[in-house]
């Protein structure tokens, strides 16, 4: 008896769903979608009720009607691309990314100050990581284009380079913004690269001409905004209380009307209260017209006021599911949704991502704060615990093996048995270190829902993948920087 | 793939190599095994520690990564044979002061360790 005759086949690792009636797996160890025809969907079912040997799936197959090289290639096939697997398939932990991963985009806060109080602020919050005592609170040009030089010199052979302007608020340090872009614009140029550009901002200080600024420098701006004035002066607030939705409206109105260059976005914080999903994209996308909305629950540890509970993230959820049908109806007839949380994940599942860690921090992005103290991420920025080094002095790498091995999927062992693991690979770990006091944590208290937001992407996909399949190229390069 | 469509790019990467694999083997899918080589590369095996501790011992668990943050709880804390047997001070309660009823409840190491619990001071 040779080995393939006694080999003894089961199910490997899928997620499987459908979509317009056709059948698909999401092959988890390696993150690819496949659509399966008549065949194998049977013998995928043939399967799940059991292990069986290789002569007899033969069997059953030729005594079904298949000739016996259509059985084997039937096999061959689904064995090779690890759809089936043998009794002995033992699964290699994910390997690690090489430890000179090149930078590719730098977070800089050009300041820790706001003008706005929002009850939920990571920076200033009840949850807050941040230690600015004793720091400088803006940062100075000198600290600026040193970090210039360093994500210039650590990007390795990238050809373009991405500077995200971050705060505090951010145009409260306008004019280093604009000295940032002047400067790191002339010294990508005279290496014969490209750097490009983004920044958050409350929207209160926009005029005219920074506005004119932003569109000619092609600047991607994403606002943050809560909704309509109900909802968005609930915890949006400046430090008397009052609401700031006012103020920032015709601000907005002119940033969309006259920033010509790129997509403008939204981003939709949601706490207890500021649930109603669909009134707030209405509202955001056709009284407003912003390009994108994008929504994420607030990061709270769980007792905090603001803090969705499970019932109401149930609710978000279903209202989710409301904006994603959509989505999928513009996408069949060719038409963009703005919503960016499908538009994201549909980003990845082209590409077929399998993440040996949920993002780039520390890897292929850092933060860099006023006093040059650089951070895993923006949200990381000014605390002292999570620092990884400073401008003047690079990377500590001893700091970033040890966030980047605790943040590692292989080190979160509650996640080991999850199919959604290539996309969520745990979760954010500022919200895990929020929640558990460790950033290697597992953000076990979403997984419910990761796994079923990713099934709905994937139904989205498989459609569109089988009606309207051109539709999905141009996610390929999107950038889902959040 | 005729049976299986790839509709993403990592998929497409796997078709590609399943293809590539079956034009080189002058056989048909599925069978390349048949051929096995005298010398195999070694087959990964679960980590081992090694220790004065006997193998079976609650305290020597390891998870799918080979070290113990994956565990459902800080084993270091309550390795069972450092308790009487050994000298050197350990991460166990002490049994000659404070602690001598600790191990009361674990005749058997391999069947009560679930009986081992955490002590507070």
């Amino acid at each position: 008896m040779t080995a393939t005759e006694s080999r003894s086949y089961r199910l490997g690792e899928f997620h499987s769903f459908e979509a317009a009636g056709r059948r698909f797996l999401y092959l988890v160890p390696a993150g690819a979608v496949f659509e399966l025809d008549d065949a194998a969907e049977k013998l995928v079912a043939r399967l799940s009720l059991g292990d069986a040997a290789h002569d007899e799936l033969m069997s059953e197959l030729v005594s079904k009607g298949y000739s016996y090289p259509d059985a084997d290639e039937l096999l061959g096939e689904l064995y090779h691309s690890h759809v089936i697997v043998t009794g002995e398939t033992v699964r290699e932990p994910l390997a690690n990314p090489p430890a000179d991963f090149p930078l590719q985009s730098l977070v800089m806060n050009l300041t820790n100050q706001c003008n706005l109080s929002c009850t939920y602020c990571y920076e200033f919050g009840e949850d807050k990581v941040a230690t600015p005592e004793g720091k400088p609170k803006f940062m100075d040009m000198e600290t600026a284009r040193a970090s210039v030089d360093f994500l210039l010199g650590q990007s390795g052979t990238r050809q373009s380079v991405h500077i995200t302007f971050f705060g505090g608020e951010t145009l409260m340090n306008f004019p280093l913004l604009k000295g940032v872009v002047a400067y790191a614009t002339e010294q990508a140029a005279a290496q014969g690269r490209a750097v490009d550009f983004s920044l958050t901002t409350n929207a209160t200080l926009l005029t005219p001409a920074i506005i004119e600024f932003l569109s000619e420098n092609r600047i991607g701006v994403t606002v943050s905004m809560d909704g309509p004035p109900d909802l968005h002066d609930k915890l949006r607030v400046f430090a008397n209380g009052r609401g700031s939705y006012d103020i920032i409206e015709p601000r907005v109105k002119a940033l969309i009307a006259n920033h010509r260059t790129r997509p403008i976005t939204a981003r939709v914080t949601l706490t207890n209260g500021v649930t109603d999903v669909v009134r707030i994209y209405r509202h955001l996308k056709q009284d407003l017209g912003f390009h994108e909305i994008g929504f994420a629950p607030v990061t709270t540890s769980p007792d905090r006021l603001y803090s969705i509970n499970e019932k109401g993230m149930d609710g978000v959820l279903e209202q989710f599911h409301i904006l994603a049908d959509e989505w999928l109806e513009f996408a069949l007839r060719g038409e963009m949704h703005g919503f960016s949380n499908v538009s994201d994940t549909i980003a990845e599942l082209i590409q077929g991502v399998n993440k040996s860690h949920p993002c780039g921090a520390a890897l292929g992005l850092v933060g860099v704060g006023p006093s040059g103290d650089i951070a895993p991420c923006h949200r990381f920025v000014d605390s002292d615990t999570h620092s990884l080094g400073h401008i003047s002095t690079g990377i500590d790498r001893e700091k970033q093996s040890d966030f980047l091995t605790r943040g590692h999927i292989n080190s979160k062992y509650d996640c080991h048995t999850c199919w959604a693991r290539p996309l969520c690979a745990g979760g954010c770990h500022h919200e895990a270190f929020v929640r558990y006091g460790d950033t290697g944590h597992a953000n076990l208290h979403y997984c419910d829902w990761i796994r079923d937001w990713t099934d709905t992407c994937l139904r989205i996909y498989g459609a569109v993948s089988a009606v309207n399949p051109g539709f999905l190229e141009q996610f390929a390069e999107r950038k889902a920087l959040s | 793939m005729k049976h299986i469509r790839a509709v993403n790019r990592k998929a497409r990467r796997i078709d590609e190599i399943v293809l590539a694999q079956k034009a080189a083997a002058s056989q048909p899918a599925g069978t390349e095994a048949d051929v096995i080589a005298l010398q195999q590369q070694q087959q990964q095996r679960p980590h081992v520690p090694i220790g004065c501790t006997l193998s079976f011992s609650p305290g020597w668990e390891v998870d799918s990564a080979g070290g113990t943050a994956g565990l459902c709880q800080p084993v270091e804390r309550d390795i069972y044979d450092c308790y009487v047997t050994c000298f050197w001070p350990a991460q166990v309660p002490d049994h000659l002061n404070n602690y001598p009823d600790w191990a009361n409840k674990c005749a058997s190491a391999t069947k009560d360790w679930r009986n081992l619990d955490l002590v507070t001071p």
